[in-house]
């Protein structure tokens, strides 16, 4: 059955479980049957292990925020608070599902799933350890960056078929800032499949003999912020922003729609960093401890540098987002394309030697290149002190001129 | 082919996360831009000056607890002074002093649920708005001590004040006053040079000096506009020409200047708290002042320097227990007149931060 059963995985070493299983007097297992039970199990298995994961991660996420914002956070469900998530399922799902006149119906209702279903697509080609992968797809990179951009058309579809202005100003807000960031996020990767000539992310994770944080940092850092953007989350989560637009594209959701939402939005995170582990960070590879732990404490490190993100600082605004993406993070991924290229050029077959001379050099450029574009703006940055009346303590305006 | 577009008018409020209160803005965006706006507002009338003239000069004390909820104190110092200049009382001393020692931990106490606020509108997730209230609490605290409650107070009684303080409050005062001035360099190291929080309010939301004074606007926002106008010094009420303290002045009127006023009386104000502190000798503190004050006939108005602006009582007595009429000039209400030329032109999420730090009370603009 081509390709997906010739790798030595775990999806093709359950097919060939399969294949092979024999019970006297009864015919082996059909192969179209083996195939099919293979994959359903690994879907199911991953499908599940996400969302019990998100779902779990919704708990973490609430008691570190709780500690960033110097309080306790969720802690009367269970052990810590550890069935808080449960008991929020159980209210989504069992909650009326009310629906406003003058919707789109189906449109309306079919924004969740098609939200969803990216986020969790995702997860079919990242490698979660050694052999451990649903497919590997070689253009396994060119799938993420098609897959999520699904996303935004479910934005879209939410906020128009709502019938809500809040809806509206969210959906427009997610086109504008969605598409203009896919270009950077694109732009940035670029570097990483130079130098690895593979899209696929097995590949990538085994061609890095240094991490490519350390090769690729402007990449990395321009992957990092065009994918917070990408997920909406701060300092660009402008599509949602509570204060100004209540809950942008999902005001007018209730229930296990909104839980839906809600979920894709938590499901996002573990998959950018996921991709930001795999294609940065030498994926599942360590020393010491199993692999698959290896690629989850990489994950939580990632995840945990947005929890920190997202309590710390103000939103943006989205003309300074938008200019943020064309004016810094476009030319910056250009640069770094043009730089890796030539260094590919230079360097087809990288030695130890040559990768950290590579590292050096866009080490230099990275830190050059973001000096000069913060001196643009740097007039606008200065800060200001108040200045301080001259009237002595017993002045008295009001009774002087009485 | 020109694309057709239409301006839509959009509801902020009454229902709105970022709203402070049952208020609402009818605004016509073109886009993201703000084309024409108008506040609506009376969603909090509870008709408190009616009901002031329903009881007595005493009970009225609670009423205004009611009127600006994160800032009682004071409300009550210019309602009871008003019937002072009424009833021609003067408080002792150590009244005066403890009323200034509530009033500004009370200013300080509502600077810090407005930067919090602003901090929230411009979308930072909490951090800010909980490190604000986390010593918000301990003011609350230091109130709770004062007169057993923590956010409708009515301490303050006409000739003095409820009861005097507590041994345990001036220990706990002396630690806050030694705490505080490092949590206020907690906000500025994370705030005030924060670069999205300098493009977000820089050259946001001007107003100018002129239309300030025009407007009538005072408080913080007018300070921040460059004018240099604080009743605590060209009219000192109270005790205040004893104090030494600065005045903060801003010099653009943008939102970052009314971010700097705030942060900057708040360390003023403790300034103010240690000299009284310092100041406060022992004695009564309670004019002997009957239950049922009967002011003679007549009218008086005086003012203070709220947190928020001039807050100011107008009463006029016929005789009687009972006021015959009170005009309360409630600062929030007065610093909304400008807004619609603050706001004009600018984006949706600009007019959500300048409403912030404007820092309106729903509950004094409807009174």
């Amino acid at each position: 059955m081509g390709p997906i059963t010739s790798a030595n995985s775990f999806y093709s070493n359950l097919y060939t479980a399969f294949v092979d299983f024999h019970i006297v007097g009864v015919s082996p297992i059909p192969e179209w049957l083996a195939y099919f039970l293979a994959g359903f199990i690994v879907i199911f298995t991953v499908i599940n292990a996400v969302v019990i994961i998100t779902t779990l991660g919704t708990w973490v996420e609430r008691r570190v925020l709780g500690r960033f914002h110097a309080r306790l956070g969720p802690n009367r469900w269970g052990p810590w608070g550890l069935f808080t998530p449960i008991a929020d399922a159980i209210k989504l799902l069992t909650k009326e599902d009310t629906r406003p006149d003058g919707i789109d119906p189906w449109v309306f209702n079919m924004a969740p799933i098609i939200f969803i279903v990216p986020a969790i697509m995702v997860f079919a080609v990242i490698p979660f350890g050694e052999n451990t992968y649903v497919a590997n797809l070689n253009i396994g990179l060119l799938f993420i960056i098609a897959v999520t951009t699904v996303g935004t058309i479910a934005i879209f579809m939410a906020g128009w078929a709502s019938g809500n202005r809040f809806s509206l100003f969210g959906a427009m807000r997610a086109v504008a800032m969605l598409i203009s960031y896919e270009v950077p996020m694109v732009l940035s990767v670029v570097g990483v499949v130079l130098m690895t000539g593979s899209l696929s992310l097995v590949d990538i994770v085994e061609a890095q003999d240094v991490p490519f944080i350390v090769v690729q940092p402007l990449g990395f850092l321009i992957f990092f912020a065009a994918a917070s953007a990408e997920m909406s989350r701060s300092p660009f989560d402008i599509v949602e922003a509570e204060s100004e637009i209540v809950a942008g594209y999902h005001t007018e959701y209730s229930g296990m729609k909104w839980g839906t939402f809600q979920l894709a939005e938590f499901i996002a995170p573990f998959g950018v960093s996921a991709i930001l582990a795999t294609l940065f960070l030498k994926g599942w590879d360590g020393p010491l401890l199993p692999s698959h732990l290896w690629f989850f404490l990489k994950v939580c490190f990632f995840w945990f540098l947005m929890l920190w993100i997202r309590a710390t600082i103000p939103r943006l605004r989205i003309d300074q987002i938008m200019a943020f993406a064309w004016k810094v993070l476009f030319p910056l991924s250009i640069v770094n394309v043009f730089l890796t290229a030539i260094e590919v050029l230079v360097w087809p077959n990288p030695t130890t030697t040559e990768w950290w001379t590579m590292a050096a050099i866009n080490w230099a450029v990275a830190i050059l290149s973001i000096v000069i574009f913060s001196r643009i703006g740097k007039d606008k940055m200065s800060t200001r002190r108040p200045i301080f009346s001259s009237r002595g303590s017993n002045s008295s305006a009001l009774k002087g001129a009485n | 082919m020109p694309i057709r577009t239409e301006p839509v008018t959009v509801n902020i409020g009454p229902q709105h996360p970022s709203t402070h209160g049952v208020f609402r803005l009818r605004v016509t965006f073109d886009g993201e831009v703000v084309q024409d706006l108008e506040p609506v507002f009376g969603y909090l009338h509870r008709g408190s000056e009616k009901l002031a003239e329903e009881r007595t000069y005493s009970q009225v004390v609670t009423l205004t607890d009611r009127l600006d909820y994160v800032a009682s104190m004071s409300n009550n110092l210019a309602y009871v002074r008003s019937v002072e200049k009424l009833a021609g009382v003067r408080p002792p001393d150590r009244a005066m002093y403890l009323r200034v020692i509530s009033a500004e931990l009370q200013r300080i106490a509502s600077h810090l649920v407005a930067t919090g606020f602003l901090l929230q509108d411009l979308g930072a997730f909490g951090t800010p708005l909980m490190y604000c209230f986390r010593e918000r609490e301990r003011i609350l605290d230091l109130f709770e001590m004062l007169c057993g409650a923590r956010v409708t107070f009515s301490y303050m009684r006409v000739g003095g004040v409820f009861q005097d303080a507590p041994g345990e409050f001036w220990i706990a005062l002396d630690k806050f006053l030694g705490d505080m001035p490092h949590y206020i360099d907690e906000y500025e190291q994370l705030l005030s040079g924060n670069e999205i929080l300098l493009t977000r309010t820089k050259d946001v939301g001007v107003l100018t000096s002129e239309t300030a004074m025009d407007c009538s606007i005072t408080g913080p926002v007018l300070r921040a506009s460059g004018v240099d106008w604080d009743l605590r010094k060209v009219d000192p009420y109270e005790i205040y020409d004893r104090i030494d303290f600065d005045v903060p002045l801003g010099t653009v009127g943008d939102n970052y200047d009314r971010y700097l006023m705030r942060i900057e009386e708040m360390r003023q104000s403790l300034r103010i708290v240690s000299e009284c502190v310092k100041q406060i000798s022992s004695g009564p503190v309670k004019a002997d002042v009957p239950w049922l004050v009967r002011p003679p006939v007549g009218d008086a108005y005086d003012h203070v320097e709220g947190p928020k602006g001039e807050l100011g009582f107008y009463l006029v007595s016929d005789g009687g227990i009972a006021p015959y009429r009170c005009k309360i000039r409630s600062p929030s209400l007065i610093n909304l007149t400008a807004v619609k030329d603050m706001l004009v032109g600018g984006k949706l999420s600009d007019m959500i931060v300048t409403m912030g730090s404007i820092d309106i009370n729903m509950g004094e603009v409807d009174r």
